[in-house]
Parts: structure tokens; sequence; C-alpha cells
């Protein structure tokens, strides 16, 4: 077992790790941050995407004794401090752009990575940072315009309204 | 103006929130003290004799607190299916038993045959690979014909065949359509396969169940569309666990499309698991599990021929069809080859003559069962393809051939060639409709760009319709179901007039806790925000058959009304004492009961007041308490219908093909939350496009599954799509619910499939490469072998 420590949303927390305790799973059993999702075994699914030093990470990707010293955001840090949506969170609100809400977390998250990049990302660009981000039910359509929304883009013409 | 409250307003989704800020609680988020985690033993072979199965150095393992196998359920029940179809001799379907853990031999790749239950999941998945299992591989069938031919290895031993039913339908139609397609002056016939998908909620299964001996109560927390459905299979079929003694709650749950709707083993082990270690334990699929596991869909042989008239009358549809059923028969596999298929082989049309042969086969596959749209996707996918071919053959317009043979407006209620009846629709305005939303005139221009830029763009069309609001009971009795298909809601106004609403339905991302209480909201005048809609949890909620099948409006939505009413008519009561007036003289509107002809009245929240404080009630006359409760079924199902249409750009260098637009005009009747809709209609096309380009299930003729990880499976990504057009404007309100309303959640994947094929074999043609048909997933690799093989 490892020591680790790491600040998580602001927060110092410390915990005993095996070597072999993925962050995610440190953020989920030994947090109780159940946020942060878990949809496949291969790093695919981006369900689990977290900020790590500001860079978005998959938390399955990486063991938790690696980001031992860390800054890590999660889902549960992206409000405003008065508990209010944040700016993307908000957007997913009010566009629909999540339904049963599992990816919703690594979406949202990669999201604000994207935004943090670049700031006014086209249509095709925000379809192509997505590409680690699976969600079986939006068909993506009101997450793209959510993004757009978020980067403060008028999306009123955007089809389907 | 769009509203802004109550029904057909859109306010933003009251669920969103918590699933935003990472305070969703789906099954593996729940962590109950002493909690232990169990891992199963999955085969590694597609067909096997156990010969032996040796625990002993698992059991010794770190941990490890017990450890199962198939012989510890010998004497329990077995996962039963739903629905039994007779085959066209009028023998009853062959229904092998399905344990909890499999006995005597495995039948497909994953099938768990032991499973460990330990302090960690680690200890529990080391301990499960410590397990020796001596397994006797045998040959498998994996292809439907190989499986029905003679001398093929036998999936089940003890049915003798491979053959799960030969059904016809309808029967006495048989000879009739045979004669009319022989005298047919055009006949077209094409053969297509229906590809097998994995359904991919993105929450994986996972089941956590606790024992309390103080009471002799089991609590299960699962992955569930239906948390009675799971309850009563578990109680009545396979544990024998009383049904007072089992909670079942679904809690947030993250996907379905069918694959949550099923009792699967894994729960049945963790409740008995629970019980004999006297701590909960959990089970969280891995996603290779589950696609391993999660019972697949679709997966049809088809032959289709339409028999037609040189101007482009259809005479006749005749079908022949296998569907695999996998190794075990899951619990709506039976229906959806059959009475969701079959019954919608007439399409949109007004056909004289449907006859279709459908031939279930057992495969050393995983179960295959419904799956977002669950039959009706197949019979739409090969009507709507033999339709174009046959339009093409016959220089006819695809859409023109549509609109000649529609069942026209003044014909409803219109029983169908295949034994629907229609209520209510209008496919020529869907039609229209879609013309306006696609600028056809402008195809020409677009396609000429594509060609500068050595692409081939092409048009697809097509219509579809379906049957939602499954079902009425009596008429899904008579054809073999073994449930009844109703839906249940109470309404519970508290005395401060706050409301509850306990509904049978689940919502895993329907939005139910959103729309619902705009229906009750609209009916009683008041705040939405004041309803509060649970769901999923089997102590609180009325018996209800669940989510599917586009269901959760058209039925469980329906008993809301029904049980609104009756909160009304009480209220009534309780107004007319309150008023010292006659029952008789009181009306409800905007939330104000009133004497009517008078100013006398008294508001909802007054009335819900008094119903609690009841002082000077008669009470021989007059009960306490505001809360009612209903029943609802169907009396028939409800038909939405539409008519999409995609343009598509083909690379014939490398066979890519790209979806440059896509538009879809839907008539769901009557609309409650036009954006959840337009939503349901995004995730049904995504799923449906995927399912014609990318996503396909592979099985190797030894039964090993090669498409098992997402790195193999390809799943529908961001890029793969462009902006939807969707248009609900075209609404034939449903004649028989109080809503009027049809069912939007598995149309877009029902009708995009076809548009998609038709759109690439348009792009083609007009390309001059003369390929008719390619099967789906219409893969890079696959267009670019049809392309040369053609030149």
């Amino acid at each position: 077992m490892t020591s680790v420590t790491m600040t998580v949303n602001g927060k110092s927390v410390s915990g005993e790790v095996e070597g072999r305790t993925l962050l995610v799973d440190f953020l989920r059993e030994g947090q109780g941050l159940t946020g942060t999702h878990v949809g496949c075994d291969t790093s695919q699914c981006g369900a689990c995407v977290v900020h790590v030093d500001g860079e978005p990470v998959k938390a399955c990707s990486i063991f938790a004794a690696e980001a031992d010293g860390a800054e890590v955001t999660t889902i549960e840090g992206m409000a405003n401090p008065d508990g209010s949506l944040g700016t993307i969170q908000q957007a997913f609100q009010d566009h629909h752009g999540l339904q049963c809400g599992f990816c919703t977390p690594g979406m949202v998250m990669s999201a604000a990575a994207l935004l943090q990049e670049n700031p006014k990302p086209s249509e095709a660009e925000i379809r192509d940072y997505l590409e680690g981000n699976i969600c079986r039910c939006t068909g993506y359509h009101n997450i793209v315009k959510a993004i757009m929304a978020a980067s403060g883009q008028d999306v009123s013409a955007v089809a389907a309204e | 103006m769009p509203k802004d409250h109550g029904i057909g307003a859109s306010p933003t989704r009251r669920e969103d929130v918590r699933f935003l800020t990472g305070r969703g609680k789906y099954t593996d988020d729940i962590a109950l003290h002493g909690q232990t985690y169990a891992v199963f033993a999955r085969s590694q072979v597609a067909n096997g004799v156990i010969k032996s199965i040796d625990t002993s150095e698992a059991e010794a393992m770190p941990g490890v607190l017990a450890v199962f196998t198939g012989e510890d359920f010998v004497d329990v029940g077995g996962n039963p299916a739903g629905w039994q179809i007779n085959s066209r001799d009028g023998q009853p379907m062959k229904e092998p038993k399905r344990p909890v853990l499999a006995h005597g031999k495995v039948r497909h790749v994953g099938d768990a045959y032991a499973a460990v239950i330990a302090e960690t999941e680690e200890q529990a998945r080391d301990a499960a690979e410590a397990i020796v299992a001596e397994i006797d591989e045998e040959p498998a069938v994996v292809d439907m014909g190989k499986a029905l031919a003679d001398g093929a290895p036998l999936v089940h031993d003890e049915i003798g065949t491979n053959q799960c039913f030969d059904w016809g339908w309808i029967e006495d139609n048989r000879a009739a359509t045979d004669e009319a397609i022989k005298n047919a002056p055009h006949v077209t016939t094409l053969e297509l396969v229906n590809n097998r998908l994995v359904p991919n909620a993105m929450e994986p299964r996972a089941s956590t169940a606790d024992y309390d001996p103080g009471t002799g109560e089991y609590t299960l927390y699962t992955t569930s569309q239906n948390p009675h459905l799971t309850r009563l299979l578990i109680s009545a079929f396979v544990l024998g666990i009383p049904e007072n003694k089992l909670k079942v709650v679904a809690p947030d749950v993250g996907g379905g499309f069918g694959s949550k709707i099923y009792h699967y083993g894994e729960e049945a082990l963790v409740l008995a698991a629970a019980k004999k270690i006297g701590r909960p334990v959990r089970w969280t699929a891995s996603r290779s599990e589950s696609f391993l596991t999660d019972a697949h869909g679709r997966d049809h042989v088809t032959k289709i021929e339409l028999a037609c008239e040189k101007d482009g009358t259809f005479i006749a549809f005749r079908t022949e069809t296998m569907a695999n059923v996998g190794a075990y028969l899951s619990n709506f596999s039976t229906a959806t080859p059959t009475f969701l298929h079959g019954t919608l082989m007439a399409g949109n049309y007004a056909v004289p003559n449907v006859y279709v042969n459908v031939k279930a086969v057992f495969t050393n596959t995983a179960p295959v069962d419904a799956y977002r749209g669950a039959g009706r996707p197949e019979a739409t996918y090969s009507l709507e393809r033999v339709i174009d071919m046959a339009a093409r053959e016959l220089g006819i317009d695809p859409l023109e051939i549509r609109r000649k043979n529609f069942v026209q407006p003044d014909q409803f209620p219109f029983t169908s060639a295949a034994g629907l009846e229609y209520d209510t629709g209008n496919y020529g305005a869907l039609v229209d409709k879609l013309e306006e939303m696609i600028d056809r005139d402008g195809f020409e221009a677009r396609r000429k760009a594509s060609e500068k830029n050595g692409k081939l763009r092409g048009l697809g069309v097509n219509t579809y319709i379906e049957a939602c609001g499954i079902a009425p009971s009596n008429l899904v009795g008579v054809l073999g179901s073994r449930v009844g298909l109703y839906d249940a809601a109470t309404v519970r106004v508290n005395a401060t007039g706050n409301i509850a609403v306990m509904v049978g339905a689940h919502s895993h991302g329907q939005g139910h806790e959103t729309a619902f209480p705009q229906v009750v909201a609209d009916m009683l005048g008041i705040d939405e925000n004041s309803v509060e809609i649970v769901h999923g949890d089997t102590s609180k909620i009325p018996f209800g058959m669940g989510t599917y099948g586009s269901r959760s409006l058209a039925v469980c939505g329906s008993a809301v009304v029904r049980a609104t009413e009756k909160v009304i008519n009480k209220g009534k009561k309780i107004a007319a004492h309150m008023l010292e007036a006659s029952e008789a003289d009181i009306e409800f509107t905007d939330g104000q009961f009133s004497v009517a002809g008078t100013d006398k009245s008294v508001g909802f929240g007054e009335v819900a007041l008094k119903a609690y404080i009841p002082h000077d009630f008669p009470l021989e006359d007059l009960e306490p308490g505001l809360e009612e409760t209903a029943f609802y079924d169907p009396a028939n199902f409800t038909y939405p219908a539409g008519a999409y249409a995609c343009e598509v750009e083909v690379d014939p260098e490398t066979g890519k093909v790209t979806v440059c637009s896509f538009a879809a005009a839907d008539d769901f009747g009557n609309v409650i939350n036009p954006m959840i809709v337009e939503g349901q209609v995004h995730g049904g096309l995504a799923q449906g496009i995927g399912q014609a380009l990318i996503e396909g299930t592979v099985y190797d003729e030894n039964g090993q599954l090669l498409s098992g990880t997402y790195m193999d499976y390809a799943m529908p990504r961001a890029d793969d799509f462009p902006m939807f057009k969707v248009d609900h404007s075209c609404q034939t309100p449903c004649t028989h619910n109080p809503l009027g309303v049809k069912g939007c959640g598995e149309a877009g994947a029902i009708g995009s499939p076809p548009a998609i094929v038709n759109g690439v074999i348009d792009a083609l043609q007009r390309g001059g490469i003369d390929v008719t048909h390619i099967d789906m997933p219409l893969s890079p690799g696959r267009v670019w072998q049809a392309i040369n093989g053609a030149q």
C-alpha cells in the first residue's frame, strides 16, 4: 500500500492505495465522488474524464499513485461557488444535452477542457474533440449545440429547433 | 408562441441538475455498509461440457467468503421466456431451461458457470481466476443456416433441434399470397441481413443485493427498465422469494435501449449470495462482460419478395426470415421476431396480401432480444429496401411509389393485411413535410458539387410505421404473452397541496420526472414544480410493467391521467361538502372548484388541506384523504409513423460514407414536451445510422466474439453525424388514449437504417456503379468491395 495525497476540487485528501488502484477507483470508492463514471475497460468511453493539473485525463487510465500531489477537478467541482450550475453545465441543461446522464460528467469535463484550449470552437472542431467521449442517448446533436452555446455562440439557427 | 408550461411546453429537465453535478445515484454508486463483491467465472468456449469445477483453491484465497457453481441452483427455477409462440403446425416453441449458473454445459462465450464472493472486488477477481473448470469444448453453431442443417451440433441436446419455432403470420393468408406473387406482373426479390447489434447502454449492468435476517426481506438494487417485472420473474419463476419479501430498486439507470428489460442470472446470484453470507453483495459488469452477456439485438436473415403491378401498385409482400435467439431464450426474445415484426410487415401500405414466415434459431452466441425498435426496425428495413429496389427497377420515383400505395387518410381505422388496426395517420402529409425539409430541387446542384470533389452523392428516402404503447393485455394474451401489459400510477396529493405521483414506468433518460408533471399540472391547474415523480422502487410504486416499446407516456401517462381524473372527482365531492352544494353542480377549471352559475368556489389547495383535516366530514359518504390509483390497459397499439430522408456522400476511392444531412418528419400524435421528443429522435437516429454504417457484432466460427470491446465494436462518435433536422408537426392524435399520444422513443432507430442504405445505393447508381444492395453495416471495406466488384 502507498500513501497518496492530492487536492480534489480544492480540498486536500489522502488515502492508502494499492499500486494497481486507478485514479477513478480512488475517487469513487475512496472519496465517494461517484460522479466520475466507469463505462468501459479499454479507456474509450470517456465517462471518467477529470482534470489533473488542468489537463483532461481519463481517470481509468492512470494510477492513483501517479496523481500524488496533483490538483484534480471532478464533475462535483464544476458548479459555481454558490452551488448554481456552471456555464457549461447550464448550457447542457438549457439545450437538453443529456438524457440518461451517465456519460454527462465526462462530456462536461471534456467540454471544459476544449473551451479552455479553444474558446470559440466550430461545430466540426467540437465533434472532432469529442472523439474520446461516447454518448448512446443524444446522437450528440444537443451536446454539440450546448458546447457552442456555452462558448457564447448563437445557436438559434442550429437545425431541429 | 411556444407554451411556457404544461402540455406542449419544453421546460428544461429537472433531473439534469443531479446528473450535471455528479449527484446521480446509479446502482454502482450505492455503497452499503459491509458490502462484498461478486465476480463471475465465465466460459471461454462457445459450446462445452462441464466435466468438473474445482473451487477449492479459490475458496482458500484471501478475502473469499463463498463460491457458487451451477450445482447450487439445480433446485431453483429457470429464467423464463415471457411469450409463448406456436409453430405453424400448432406445436409450442422449444423452451429449454435457462439456469442461474450454467450446469452440465456452457452454451456461449461468457456463459457464467461459477461466482466468487469476496471482501474486495480484486480478491474476488483473483479467486475467480483460480477456479479450475474442466470443460470439454465441442463444435459450436454460430451461423443460423448451419444450425438448422441436419447433423448440426445442438445448443440444447434435450430438445433435439436448434429450431425454437417455425411461425407463420398470417397462416391463413399464405396460399393467397403465394398465388398473388405467382401471377404478378413484377416481382422484386431481395435477400438481406439485419445485422446483430450490442445495445451498449453507457452504464454497464450492475446489481447489489441485501438481505435482512431480522425480517427475511431482500433488497435488490439493479439496472432495470422495469423493476416490478424483474421482481415477478425472480419471485415466481427463479428463486421463489415471496414478492412481499423482495424489494427491487432501479435507481438512476444509465440507458437501457431494451437490454435492461430482462432479468439476468447475476441478479439471482447476488440475492442468493447475500442471504448465504449475511452481507450485501455487489456486482458490476465490466464493459467486456456487457458485450458478452447483455442481450444483443436484431440478427435476422431475410428473403423478401414484393409483387406489384407495372405501375408500382403493391400486390403482395412475402418474407422468409431466420431470427437468431442465441443460446437461451431471453424474456422477450420470442415476441420480438414474431408479433413485433410480422404484424408490421404491411408497412404504411394498403397492400392486400402479406405473409411472413419466421424460424427462430438457437446458436452458441449471447441471447438476442428486443433492442430499440425490437422487430419493427427489421420489418421496416426489409420493406423499405425492397420497395426502393422495385421503384428503381420500374423507373418510378421512390417517394411516388410509396405515396401511391399509402393507406389514405379517409381509410382509417384501417386493418392491415398483417392484421393490425391502424387507428389514425396521414402518411402523405409526412412525405409532403419531408420534401419541404430537404430541398429536393437543390439536390442535383449538391450532387454536382460533390462530384467535383470526387465524391458520389445520393438521396435516400423511406417511410415507416410502428406499433407502440405495448400493449392491450387481452390481445397479447391471445397471442401468447404470459404477462399483461398495462401500467399504473398513484397520484398522492399531500395536505399542503403538493403532489407525489408514483408511476410504474421507469425513466432512464426519457425525462419522465419533467414530462409527467406537465400532464398532472395541466390537468389540475397548478404549478408543475409542485408535482414530484416517484419511480423505480417496488416498495413505493404501484405494480407497473415498466419502460420499453415507446410505451411510457401512451400507457403509464394514460394511467397518470386516469388517476388524476379520480383525484379531481374526489376533490369535487370534498368541494361540494365545503361549499354546501350538490356534487353534480361542482365544476373544476384552472385549479378552482366552483358551483356552476355562482361565484362560490374553493381552490385546489384548500380542498387538499380539507381532505386531511376532515373535522366535519360526513364519514359515511366522504372518506378523508386525496390519493388515487389507476391501472390503464390500452385498447390498441399506437401507430407512430414517419418519412425520413438523408443525403450521403460516398468516397469511391475508400468506400467511406459520410452522412451530409438527415431529415425526419414524424407523427407522434400529440406532444407533451417537444424538447424531449426531439432528443429522443436524435438518439434513435444515431443508433439507426450506427447500425447502417458502422456497428456490427462479429463472432468467429468457433463462437468467439471478435467485436467485444470499444476498440473492435464501432460505437458512433460525435463526428459520425451531421446536425439532424427533425419535425413533429404532422400530428394525427391517437384515438384511444386520453392524451392522444403515440410514443417517440424508438422511431429514429426504426426509420433511419433504410434511408441510409437507400441513399448509398442511390449514390452508387447515380455514379454509374451498378450495385443494388450492400448488407449493413456499410463500412468502408464493404462499400469499397461492392464498388470494385461491380466494375
